[in-house]
């Protein structure tokens, strides 16, 4: 039996064993080995999911457990994993380990830095483990303010506005969860007027639809302006371009799934019929933040922008997933968390580290770079082409899917935006090929480029285990899909509930 | 009269026990050295706090004027427990003070002031404790005789906390006049809701209101606490509010149940303008006493949340909130009175590039604070959502979510100290500061307790048993 504890108890150690870390050479490693042992640990429940699976375990959640904690008012800490909860680990157990590999110069305050950067993974851990919506709020919240001070302490630019804006943005994102989960709670009596936050026990009762109209804007409101639902995404750029490459890579790689998990698992699962009727609302948004975020993206001249408006049209194409209520569109959305989380801390990986030798990111003061820093510049082009759709790459598994679901929904308004969001892909393209080619190709630049080393072993390290990730996925689809198939036809049989009921 | 007498009222002897050691020490005129002296007292401060865990019985005294069970006796023990920490956090300011023993001999009687208001079974004996608990104090905040701001604070507060006494002593006297009772067993019955006892109720609640700064009573608190030594503003914020929410939380409630709608209509009210002015008029503070005395009119808004309910759930949030805001405050204010004794240093920008010199009381400022804000994984989150959820079980979701809202307005300024604290730069930052032990101890006992208190639901399940015997 595998206890899912350990998920949260090794980052716990981990960031406790920081703390105790005498210099930098051991905070670093202690920092590594933490996280490599949580990717080994997320690989092994990996498997030991799938052979349960395999012989024959239906049941919606696996390795669960559960305890009493604030008993007066029914709080449980409980946690177990579907195939979708293991997708998210995975993605967040590389991605922090691709963090911790490519700041391993970090020099002022390393300490709190890595110290922060585990604490937040493990806020990203429990949240995508918990089943009690009290302690999967508790998490979410734990995951906001070590951003505010990574971005604050470390981070370049106007970070002292970006990191108040982000702060202040999420957390008012969590005041509307917050009164969302405390409307549900109080609206599921399970006898002798006692309440529960138990996520599977609330989705099998049926709130009245009047209610749910108005609980649901709340949660997916409030889930959505963490993975920057348009028009609560101004958060997203500022926060990514001023936070150091480490916290930009979970902020756009592992934060902003955080609220896309939440829209599905929380206010859509539980709020089948809403979700149905606020259907066109979701995929107005979610076509807006598309198109709007690739056009916006074509204005940018800061590397770092561009990928992070980039990022709101990729999210846009989650809660497009999660809004047309199809199952192929919510395996699309579950593949495009996973590919975009993989795919956008690549990018902003290579971006840092190419940042970090020309000390620049204005697209117009880069060029040639392929010539002096050829593996940094293939990992640049790697992850613009992933992020542009090409098939081979994760970006385009995802994104296909999304597309293919939505267009099982017949309505005219359904497919207009479906048509909308396919044309977005071109936009991208546009800006892709017109930032790679500017800085990578054609003459150098500026001669001090020639003075530049190419990457360390350890950005080596990372960058390679991003790709692999990504393209595992681009080649081999079936197994992403086989591990999220099961749990998406259940999360499918409660929204089909909402359907039938309309 | 036999041993009763001395078990039921222990905590009350305990405390006159030691102001009259301390009395005759003083009157005696031998003692040479103020640091000896300190730790005798804190020693027996200490003995007073462990005290309150033994023998707590139920049982009433002088004709149910008096009464205390293990809740009371539990009450008054977190309020033992918070003037301990105040009086080890006062020690560096206290070791060169020629008035120490006065000073621990006022702050003992408001406190066993607040005793008698808690255990009070009339209404009499309430007013007398609220008196003895007001008194002393306004001497107190003029402990620095030199000092003009405290002068002028503690007038303020005599002159406003006089009339505020006044105000609810007219509205006690309109219970006499309209039930011909003040014994709280007899008032609920006769309590029914004629129109001179809805403004008996305004009138009462308004004195309340004052001692607890809920707007637009708040006026005094902002000129007060600056005034005041830092200690006492510690002392004013958590012991002096915690146990006015003590009465109300066994008045309010149990006492107007005939006028529930009217008490109700009047938190609602003063629970919104009292959570927003304290956020909006927090955010412009220059002064960090000041800052704090805004941010501390904001908690007791959400305090009042969870007393909206008036369960016995809603007053175990209430309860257990208190406790949390004890322990985060004064991890605050043990910091700010060390720079101030220090350095004279009160302003927000004089911790500019704070954590780079004193790291370790950086971090004590940005738990407390974080604690205080309500974010995980300390107690102030578990605090928050506790009282947040008190006020949603009442179902009006109109108050919680503005609560909700404010909390990300609180979150602003917070993160706008622990900003200046860790990420600005300073040409001349505060020096490092050496601690001393007593402390280290009072730090370290609260920040351990926001560690901790959170996780563990044992002081929660605790709080909530002795509200269900």
């Amino acid at each position: 039996m595998t206890n899912l504890s350990i998920l949260i108890l090794i980052p716990l150690l981990t960031a406790l064993a920081v703390l105790m870390g005498r210099n930098a050479i051991q905070i670093r490693f202690v920092a590594l080995i933490g996280s490599v042992i949580q990717l080994l640990a997320g690989i092994a429940l990996l498997f030991s999911y799938l052979a349960e699976r395999a012989a024959g375990n239906t049941a919606q959640m696996l390795f669960e457990y559960r305890c009493s904690w604030y008993s007066a008012l029914n709080i449980e800490y409980y946690v177990g994993v579907d195939g979708i909860s293991i997708a998210m680990i995975l993605l967040t157990a590389v991605v922090v380990v691709a963090g911790i590999l490519i700041s391993w110069n970090m020099q002022t305050l390393n300490k709190e830095f890595f110290f922060l950067i585990v604490l937040l993974s493990l806020g990203a851990y429990g949240f995508f483990i918990s089943l009690d919506l009290f302690t999967l709020f508790f998490f979410l919240e734990l995951a906001v303010i070590p951003k505010y001070l990574l971005i604050g302490i470390w981070g370049s630019g106007n970070k002292e506005y970006s990191a108040m804006k982000l702060a202040l943005m999420l957390m008012g994102g969590s005041a509307l969860v917050l009164v969302g989960i405390l409307a549900t709670y109080f609206n599921t009596n399970i006898g002798n007027g006692v309440h529960t936050f138990d996520l599977i026990k609330i989705s099998q009762i049926s709130i009245p639809v009047q209610t749910q109209m108005y609980i649901f804007p709340l949660l997916f409101v409030g889930f959505g302006v963490f993975t920057a639902l348009f028009p609560f995404h101004t958060w997203a750029p500022d926060g990514h371009s001023s936070a150091p490459t480490a916290a930009s890579m979970f902020l756009a790689g592992i934060s902003m799934k955080l609220g896309g998990y939440g829209c599905l698992r929380v206010a859509t699962y539980l709020m089948p019929e809403a979700a149905h009727q606020y259907s066109w609302v979701i995929v107005l948004l979610a076509t807006a933040a598309i198109i709007y975020g690739a056009f916006a993206t074509l204005m940018q001249k800061d590397l770092k922008y561009m990928n992070a408006y980039s990022s709101v049209s990729h999210c846009g194409f989650v809660l497009l997933g999660i809004g047309m209520l199809t199952k192929t569109a919510i395996i699309g959305a579950v593949i495009q968390m996973v590919s975009h989380g993989l795919m956008t801390a690549l990018f902003f990986g290579s971006i840092g580290m190419l940042y970090e030798r020309t000390h620049t990111r204005q697209v117009a003061q880069l060029g040639g770079l392929l010539k002096t820093l050829p593996f940094l510049s293939t990992v640049f082009i790697i992850a613009g082409l992933c992020s542009l759709g090409l098939p081979g790459f994760s970006g385009f598994v995802a994104e296909m899917t999304v597309f293919m679901g939505a267009w099982q929904r017949p309505e005219l308004f359904n497919r207009i935006a479906t048509i909308l969001a396919c044309a977005s892909i071109v936009v991208t393209a546009v800006y892709i090929l017109r930032a790679a080619g500017k800085s990578v190709m054609g003459p150098i630049a500026n001669e001090q480029f020639k003075n530049v080393t190419d990457a360390r072993w350890t950005e080596k390290l990372a960058s390679i285990l991003l790709i692999v990730a990504i393209l595992s996925i681009g080649f081999a689809p079936f197994w992403i899909i086989d591990l999220i198939d099961v749990d998406t036809q259940l999360i499918m049989e409660n929204i089909g509930r909402g359907l039938s009921s309309n | 009269m036999g041993i009763e007498f001395f078990i039921l009222m222990k905590s009350e002897w305990a405390l006159m026990l030691i102001i009259f050691i301390l009395l005759i020490i003083k009157v005696n005129g031998t003692y040479q050295d103020n640091a000896k002296l300190l730790l005798f007292t804190n020693i027996l401060l200490a003995l007073n706090f462990m005290l309150g865990f033994v023998s707590n019985q139920s049982g009433m005294l002088f004709n149910s004027m008096f009464h205390t069970n293990s809740l009371i006796a539990f009450e008054k023990n977190i309020l033992n427990f918070a003037t301990l920490i105040i009086s080890l956090q006062a020690y560096t300011w206290l070791k060169n003070h020629k008035h120490m023993l006065e000073y621990y001999m006022l702050l003992l009687t408001t406190l066993l002031g607040m005793f008698f208001m808690i255990s009070s079974g009339n209404f009499l004996m309430f007013y007398l404790g609220l008196e003895l608990s007001a008194i002393p104090l306004a001497a107190l905040v003029n402990f620095d005789l030199d000092k003009l701001k405290s002068s002028e604070a503690a007038m303020k507060m005599v002159l406003l906390s006089a009339f505020a006494s006044g105000i609810m002593l007219f509205g006690i006297s309109m219970i006499y006049g309209t039930t011909g009772s003040l014994n709280f067993a007899e008032l609920p019955a006769l309590i029914t809701g004629s129109h001179l006892q809805i403004l008996t109720l305004i009138f009462i609640f308004t004195g309340f209101a004052f001692k607890l700064s809920v707007v637009p009573f708040h006026l005094w608190t902002a000129d007060v606490y600056e005034g005041a030594p830092v200690s006492i503003t510690a002392y004013l914020s958590v012991v002096s509010k915690a146990a006015i929410v003590f009465v109300l939380i066994s008045t309010l409630s149990p006492l107007f149940a005939g006028l529930t709608t009217v008490w109700y209509n009047i938190l609602f009210i003063s629970i919104i303008l009292t959570i927003i002015v304290g956020n909006l008029f927090a955010i412009r503070q220059q002064n960090i006493k000041r800052f704090l005395a805004f941010s501390s009119i904001a908690q007791v808004g959400f305090i009042l949340l969870a007393i909206s309910a008036g369960t016995a759930l809603s007053n175990t949030a209430a309860i257990f909130f208190l406790i949390v805001y004890t322990l985060s405050n004064l991890g605050v204010f043990g910091v700010i009175a060390l720079v101030s004794d220090e350095t004279g240093k009160e302003n927000i920008d004089d911790y500019k590039g704070f954590y780079k010199t004193n790291p370790a009381l950086g971090w004590v400022i940005a738990l407390s604070l974080f604690s205080l804000a309500g974010i995980p994984p300390t107690a102030g989150f578990f605090g928050k959502m506790f009282l947040i959820t008190a006020g949603a079980s009442k179902g009006s979701y109109i108050l919680v979510g503005i609560a909700a809202l404010n909390m990300v307005v609180s979150l602003y300024y917070y993160l706008k100290i622990v900003k200046t604290v860790f990420i600005d730069p300073n040409e001349e930052p505060i020096v490092p500061i050496k601690t001393n032990m007593y402390l280290k101890l009072s730090l370290g006992v609260c920040m351990i307790g926001i560690v901790i208190t959170g996780f563990t639901s044992g002081l929660y399940d605790y709080i909530y048993l002795l509200f269900r015997l």
